[in-house]
């Protein structure tokens, strides 16, 4: 079986998890209720997309 | 084996995959729209789309076929009684792929697959083509009476209807032109748009009682608590909408974005979000 040939140092460590970083997602505002939505998706407060209405869409805070 | 050339297989095996999309097949056939994961309803379209396609043609061979999937002899019947005369005029794309906010327990995005049963909507283009033939056609009949004209006219029709489309396009740009050249000649001499409306003023605030802005450059208007109100310079005040529009003005994004209870919508959307 492989093993590693070396102990990993903090510093490598550290460096590797330096570079996990978290992007921001785009937001666009909806056309219908001016709620803050992310594009290509039906909007979670009032559940439109392209004029028609989505129940499915549309979420309460709990649900997330 | 071969590997899988559509991604992973659905469930873990042929078997249960075949079972999952003829399960949610039913279930589009019986609801006309369904709540999925998406990678399921990208997966469903074809064959839904498939199934649909039998049932417009519409005979016992084809019936059969389509019960090797849907094995529901109702769903069937609904399926080639109901939805296949609905989609007759349509030439594919009998379904429609809505993305909505990811599942909360695992995160996984989900979508709404949902049959589109609603007449064949034509495409504005050809909508507006028809209308540059009509034009034309009319040009034509003008042009017959006053002989000098003919020359200029007929060259003017064949275009139209040759290209009907590019014509369409492009009276629309000479229209849209002739409006601006309109525009900016007027723009020096200092326009008045009747005795509702208001000079931009110097500091860009809004003159006492006219609070809706107009952009002279768009010839659209602006109610306070809309969208681009904020965003906007106003070349010119009115008093209320009404005033605007009798001045030529149109209603920036259309008329529900502007209408009278425009910032008062907001004021809902802020408190729901």
């Amino acid at each position: 079986m492989a093993v590693p040939k070396r102990k990993m140092s903090r510093s490598n460590t550290r460096h590797r998890r330096s570079q996990w970083k978290a992007a921001p997602i785009a937001l666009t505002t909806c056309p219908q209720c001016q709620a803050v939505a992310t594009p290509h998706q039906a909007c979670p407060s009032c559940g439109t997309y392209g004029g028609r209405h989505y129940a499915a869409a549309e979420r309460t805070e709990h649900q997330g | 084996m071969p590997a899988p050339k559509k991604g992973p297989r659905l469930g873990g095996g042929p078997a249960h995959e075949r079972l999952i999309l003829s399960n949610l097949a039913t279930a589009l056939f019986e609801h006309d729209r369904i709540t999925t994961t998406e990678a399921k309803a990208k997966r469903l379209r074809p064959l839904a789309e498939r199934l649909v396609t039998f049932a417009k043609r519409g005979d016992l061979h084809n019936r059969r076929k389509v019960l090797a999937i849907v094995r529901d002899k109702g769903v069937v019947h609904r399926l080639f009684t109901e939805i296949a005369p609905d989609v007759a005029d349509r030439q594919g794309g009998y379904t429609r792929i809505t993305k909505i906010a990811p599942r909360k327990g695992d995160n996984a995005p989900m979508a709404v697959i949902e049959l589109v049963r609603e007449p064949v909507a034509k495409k504005a283009v050809v909508t507006q083509a028809e209308g540059a033939t009509r034009r034309a056609a009319k040009d034509e009949a003008k042009a017959a009476a006053p002989a000098e004209t003919v020359e200029v006219n007929e060259t003017a029709s064949e275009d139209a209807t040759e290209a009907a489309m590019v014509s369409a396009g492009a009276d629309d740009v000479a229209q849209t032109d002739d409006a601006a050249g309109a525009g900016a000649d007027e723009t020096a001499e200092e326009r008045d748009f009747g005795p509702d409306s208001h000079p931009a003023t110097e500091d860009g605030a809004a003159p006492e009682g006219f609070d809706v802005k107009g952009n002279a450059d768009s010839m659209k208007y602006h109610v306070p608590g809309s969208r681009w109100y904020d965003n906007t310079t106003a070349e010119v005040w009115f008093r209320s909408a009404e005033a605007a529009e009798a001045a030529g003005f149109e209603p920036a994004g259309g008329a529900a974005a502007q209408g009278a209870d425009a910032g008062v919508e907001l004021g809902q959307a802020d408190d729901d979000s």
